[in-house]
Parts: structure tokens; sequence; C-alpha cells
């Protein structure tokens, strides 16, 4: 068992951002299941907003997936493929209700990623290890996502507002 | 996971492990820690209403302490049966070990929307085999279908 927040190996550091890349490719999944599941009624409700913000995250959940499989790659190691991911959402896949339901989704997606790349970021800032991956590289990056994600929570939030 | 929560759940386990009261000497060996670590972890713990410890005998978890282990425990669960389904890691209990300090339950909760866990989960928990009775891969020794 392993007490204290820290990563202290490549193999950790690697399997903590295979991690990442799932939760975005969950990200992305979800939302265009979302998309496709809706029923009919439901589905011509989802405003012009809703439709774009998932359209918009699942685009910035692939484009963070590209920014983790370039750290990843300089580790090594590879990830496991977007259709793998898909299917196995797809397998457990239950569609919320109704817009709402959609948005609180979207919203914990964005808040889990979030706190995903807080605590990531944490645990490398609080060792002192040296990884095969330039340190300050993985930083700036994962702080570049981390922040993505807050923008991408309160845009979700802001929406559920106005809808309010 | 907090230390807190990494606390409560070798607590618990060892509570099945001994079927009584944890002894600080298995904690210590369940948490790769020194027994002074342990005691004084269990002072806060018990400061906090979630672990009775009677001297000699061991700790024992509240009903809020039971709940909180409980849940640490699902949590662990679903890393170990994601490192093993999703990523294939055949050495999954050490690392799932090595990474159960950073992962948050609310991304846990996440990773269980893709994998296929038991109902009945954190009760098929073996303390003795460090994983699932109900978990197969090459790691436990049974293959997958």
């Amino acid at each position: 068992m392993s007490l204290g927040q820290r990563v202290s190996t490549d193999r950790q550091l690697t399997r903590l951002l295979q991690i990442g890349v799932v939760l975005e490719e969950v990200v992305e999944s979800r939302a265009a299941h979302h998309l496709e599941t809706l029923p009919p009624e439901e589905r011509d409700a989802v405003d012009e907003e809703v439709r774009a913000l998932l359209v918009d995250a699942a685009e910035e959940s692939a484009d963070h997936r590209d920014r983790l499989e370039d750290l990843i790659a300089d580790l090594d190691a590879e990830t496991v493929p977007y259709e793998e991911i898909n299917a196995l959402v797809d397998a457990q896949y239950g569609p919320p209700e109704d817009t709402d339901g959609v948005l609180y989704d979207q919203l914990a997606n964005e808040e889990t990623a979030y706190k995903f790349y807080d605590d990531l970021i944490e645990a490398i800032e609080a060792s002192d290890s040296e990884f095969a991956v330039d340190r300050e590289r993985l930083l700036e990056t994962l702080r570049t996502l981390r922040e993505e994600e807050k923008e991408g929570a309160e845009e979700v939030t802001e929406i559920m507002e106005r809808r309010a | 996971m907090n230390t807190a929560d990494q606390y409560l759940k070798a607590i618990y386990l060892a509570q099945r492990i001994e079927e009584g009261p944890a002894s600080t000497g298995t904690l210590a060996d369940l948490l790769e820690v020194s027994p002074a670590s342990v005691n004084e972890m269990i002072g806060k713990l018990e400061d906090q209403g979630l672990v009775e410890h009677e001297k000699y005998k061991g700790a024992t978890l509240t009903d809020e302490g039971l709940e909180r282990a409980h849940d640490a425990l699902q949590t662990y669960c679903i890393i170990e049966r994601f490192l093993t389904n999703v990523l294939e890691v055949e050495e999954f209990r050490d690392e799932a070990r090595a990474l159960e300090s950073v992962i948050d339950d609310t991304v846990a909760d996440r990773l269980d929307t893709i994998i296929d866990r038991p109902g009945e989960c954190p009760d098929c928990f073996d303390p003795e085999l460090d994983h699932c009775e109900r978990l197969e891969s090459p790691g436990t020794g049974t293959q997958c279908d």
C-alpha cells in the first residue's frame, strides 16, 4: 500500500496518464451517446446551446487525449484505443432521462476530470522523482488540461443556471 | 483516496482476517508503516468517532467508520478491476496499491461506468488474496473468458 499522495515512478505516472486518456474517452463517448440515445421528442428539445456544448466537449476530450498520448509515447507506453472504450461505455450505458440529466452528466464529467488532473499535479509536485518525460512539460500540459476542465464545468453550470 | 480512508479500509480487512478487533501489528503489515504510525492514526480516527480502540485488543470500526471503510474498499475494487479488465495489467495488485492514494472516489465512480462489477461488491473482496474473489485475470491464476 502506498500512503501519501505521491507519484514516484515512470510506471505509476504512465498508468495515471493512461487513466486520464480513458476518462477523456469516456467523456467523448458519453457525449456522443447522449445525443444518439435521447428519445426523439427529447432530442428535438435539446436546444442548440446544449447540442453545441456536447459537440465541443467531445472535441475537447479528443484534443486532451492527443496531448496525454504524446506524453505516454515519451514513456514508451501505449493507450487503450477509443473504439474499445466506446464499446465498454456502450455495454454499460444508461441514457439520462432528459436534457437536465445530460447536463448533470456532462458537469460530472468535467468536474471528475478537473479533480483527476488536480490530484495528479499535486502528486507529481509532491515527488522529487525524475521521469522519462520532461517534468516541466508534463506539469504544464496537465495544468492546461485542468484549466480547460474548470472552464468546461463553468460553462455547463452557466447553461444550467440559464435553464433553471 | 486519502490516508484516513486507507486506514479505515485496512482496519476493515484486518477485522475480517482476524475475525475480531484489528491488531496494531496486522495494520502495520497491511499498510507497510511502523506500529507507532498506526497508533497515532488510530487515535485520530477514534477522536473522529470512526474507530473504537481497546488496549491490548485492537481497533474496531464504528458504524460510521464501517460505512466509510466500505466506500473506500469499493473504490479500491474499482481500481483493481479497471486495471485488470481495461488496461489488462497483470500485476494489478501492486499497481492498485501504488495508485490508490492518487485516485479519488469521484474519479473511481466514473471509471466504474465502464466496468462490470458484481452487485455484492465489496463483500466479495478476499482480504487474504487481496483482490475480489470474482475477479478473473492472468494475475489471479485464472484466465478471463
